[in-house]
């Protein structure tokens, strides 16, 4: 009875109803300046969540307490309180940031500022800037290698990699992609990188130690025209069986064999669909269809999409919690 | 927050741009010719008079065109810089009554092999066969004639600029899809007018519609004391669904809308406009271009400074591609099977084969907002959807 009572009594002090190791989805409304959140056990909007103008990348705090929230038409990035859902404070993030990576030491935040060409390096626990980089047009998509010696950026409009070295603080090479770079991830051992190019229609492969584009993915849609098949976000698995990809205007989430870079499966979701996350237990993964304003839920064993959740409009950004 | 270490070379770009703005024959005792890792780019136009309007709210601005250059001429050089290439602009403007040609001439006796020209009407097609012409490569930013695609075509000659037959094609796509498939059509006395009129009836004629009628709009009183009067009267007809005006320098088009007989949409050069660029566009990144640009050239960037900047581009992507400043390389892949161009408009934009046009997607906005983009979904290709806007392949005047 008492620990029914104290049960209940924490269910009701945190604010939501539903069993607690079920986790719980994050997706940014770029178009309606909120957050919604999604309880991962019932599949449901549970709360709307005011936040900065034009929200669009979001990422975890490396302890799952905070939320870091690219507010691009704030110029900053928000950090948001999850248990309260109150901003705490902002970060200084540069010029219209919209997607960032958080190294592998919890501290480092490395934000992509479209508008005026430079990656800017935030020192969190300080909220102070640690350095900028000088990158090419249109910076885009962040990623940090596992063992932390990397930061890569994509440029969107100079259609390459910048190699970032964390110690250095400074560009070291670049990688020559498809057009349109839009997003980057990093394999588990952090071999390999790989980027997605929306208007070049493909995925690059490339190998870390050389720098060098070892592999491309084409997609094939029947009855889709060939232009509109635009990757974007990336998602890969922990076990090395898949890479996740969204096709964008195509409305289909590219299953591709992470071993035999082969196309497995085009799997129709929302349209216009934008970037993916997995769950920590990688058995779901969640789309955001920008047009269409719904989050896609598609089940990873089964690769069946499993249930379609609307939210704000022009839901961006996807971040799910343990 | 510090800005890109790009404005500074982007200032004197355009400081050097309007020095030579000044004395177009500054050029021809340029120095000597840059070093092999410089793609020297020259961008040559011609002022003009702006013949009175009856709606002349907007001042055109002096550096239409020439802002387009200087943003894509420093957006080469900030990817140029990983590649150790550099971009080089030359800004030529010929004075009213100053000769193109001879400046063409000029540039190339001066070493440049790569030119945009941003001249109205015939003009790029008599350059582009100047004996002086046939090593370079030429793009047309400025002219939307039909014709630059057909007779007048020239294998050294691409086009960045829409032709007036994708406008009119991008807009019956979308009147189709609203079943207004009844036009009248309003048509202004300048020769360019009755150019795009006979794109409107090509048009029509291709999407199933129907001009039921034509006017010619002659007044030559101030319709802005009497347009109320006049209009209504004026638009009078046969039933039509839409009033279609061919207006290009934008004269009597505006007195059209909300003054028609009719309660009827207004589109063509006015109202409902198709055009290769609008500042309501913000899809596919297009927002970023459209602040860079403000950042740089102080106002909104028009359809020729995006025109421009496409050719301009399409050259840096060239020798990105390519990893040579050669203008002959860049040249051969730049008309190849295999390059692409991201221009902001949501699909990879290429050149057409037969006629050297830059196939690309065409907008339609209303003065504040992005109504639709062409193609529209259903108008099928067997190639690709871009070729259902223009002159096709089976279809193309140009034996070159």
């Amino acid at each position: 009875m008492t620990t029914a009572r104290s049960l209940l009594l924490a269910a009701l002090l945190a604010g939501c109803a539903v069993p607690a190791l079920a986790e719980t989805v994050y997706v940014s409304n770029e178009k309606d300046n909120t957050l919604s959140i999604i309880d991962g056990a019932t599949l449901t909007v549970t709360e709307t969540v005011k936040v900065g103008r034009r929200p669009r990348g979001i990422t975890l705090s490396a302890d799952g307490k905070h939320l870091y929230i690219c507010a691009s038409d704030d110029d900053t990035v928000q950090v948001m309180d999850l248990a309260t859902r109150k901003i705490l404070h902002n970060l200084p993030s540069g010029e219209d940031p919209e997607l960032f990576a958080l190294h592998p030491d919890g501290k480092q935040l490395f934000i992509a500022n479209e508008e005026s060409n430079v990656v800017t390096v935030v020192d969190v626990p300080s909220r102070k800037v640690a350095y900028q980089v000088d990158v090419g047009v249109e910076p885009e998509g962040m990623a940090v290698s596992p063992d932390g010696k990397w930061a890569v950026n994509t440029s969107e409009t100079t259609n390459m990699v910048h190699w970032i070295d964390t110690e250095k603080r400074s560009v070291v090479d670049h990688t020559l992609v498809d057009a349109r770079p839009r997003y980057a991830q990093f394999n588990k051992d952090g071999s390999r990188l790989w980027v997605s190019a929306e208007i070049g229609g493909t995925l690059s492969v490339i190998d870390t130690a050389s720098r060098k584009v070892a592999q491309t993915v084409r997609f094939k849609i029947k009855g889709v025209p060939q232009d509109r098949i635009q990757p974007v976000g990336i998602k890969l698995t922990d076990d090395g069986r898949y890479a996740f990809v969204a096709l964008g205007p195509a409305n289909h989430v590219a299953v591709v064999d992470a071993q035999t870079f082969a196309v497995k499966e085009y799997l129709l979701v929302g349209r216009r669909v934008w970037q993916l996350d997995l769950s920590p237990d990688q058995k779901r993964l969640y789309a955001t269809n920008g047009v269409s304003g719904d989050v896609s839920v598609i089940d990873v064993e089964s690769l069946k999409v499993v249930k379609s959740i609307k939210t704000g409009r022009y839901p961006w950004g996807v971040a799910v919690k343990g | 927050m510090r800005f890109s270490l790009w404005l500074p070379s982007l200032m004197q770009i355009a400081l050097l741009a309007g020095g030579l703005c000044a004395s177009p024959a500054a050029f021809s005792q340029e120095a000597a010719p840059a070093d092999n890792s410089t793609v020297r780019i020259a961008y040559l136009t011609q002022e003009v008079e702006h013949p009175p309007a009856m709606s002349n709210l907007d001042e055109p601005p002096a550096d239409d065109g020439l802002a387009g250059a200087t943003l894509a001429v420093a957006d080469n050089n900030s990817t140029g810089r990983f590649l150790k290439q550099r971009f080089a602009l030359e800004a030529v403007t010929v004075p009213i009554d100053g000769d193109p040609a001879q400046a063409l001439r000029d540039l190339a006796a001066a070493g440049h092999r790569i030119v945009v020209l941003d001249l109205p009407g015939e003009a790029p097609g008599a350059l582009a066969r100047l004996p002086e012409a046939a090593d370079l490569l030429l793009f047309n930013a400025g002219s939307t004639d039909d014709s630059l695609r057909n007779a007048l075509c020239a294998p050294n000659l691409l086009h960045t600029a829409p032709d007036r037959a994708m406008l009119a094609d991008a807009l019956a796509q979308y009147l189709a899809v609203k079943r207004w498939t009844k036009w009248q059509l309003i048509v202004g006395t300048r020769p360019e007018d009755r150019l795009y009129a006979a794109a409107v009836k090509r048009a029509a004629k291709r999407f199933g519609a129907e001009v039921v009628e034509e006017k010619t709009w002659s007044e030559d009183h101030d319709a802005r004391r009497t347009a109320q009067a006049e209009m209504p009267v004026f638009t009078q007809g046969k039933r039509h669904d839409v009033v279609i005006v061919a207006d290009e320098i934008g004269d009597f088009g505006d007195y059209v809308l909300y003054r028609t007989w009719e309660p009827r949409p207004v589109a063509g050069t006015q109202g409902l406009v198709p055009t290769n660029w609008h500042r309501a566009h913000e899809a596919w990144g297009a927002a970023q271009l459209q602040s860079r640009f403000k950042a740089a050239a102080q106002r909104i960037m028009s359809p020729r400074d995006h025109a421009v900047w496409a050719a301009i581009r399409a050259v840096g992507e060239a020798a990105t591609r390519t990893r040579s400043t050669d203008p002959a390389a860049l040249a051969t892949y730049i008309r190849g099977p295999d390059f692409t161009l991201a221009a902001f408009k949501g699909v990879p934009l290429s050149f057409r084969s037969w006629d050297g046009q830059l196939r690309q997607p065409v907008l339609l906005a209303a003065d504040r907002s992005l109504v639709s983009v062409s193609p529209q979904d259903g108008f099928l290709h067997p190639k690709t959807e871009l070729d259902t806007l223009g002159h096709d392949q089976p279809e193309t005047g140009c034996r070159r």
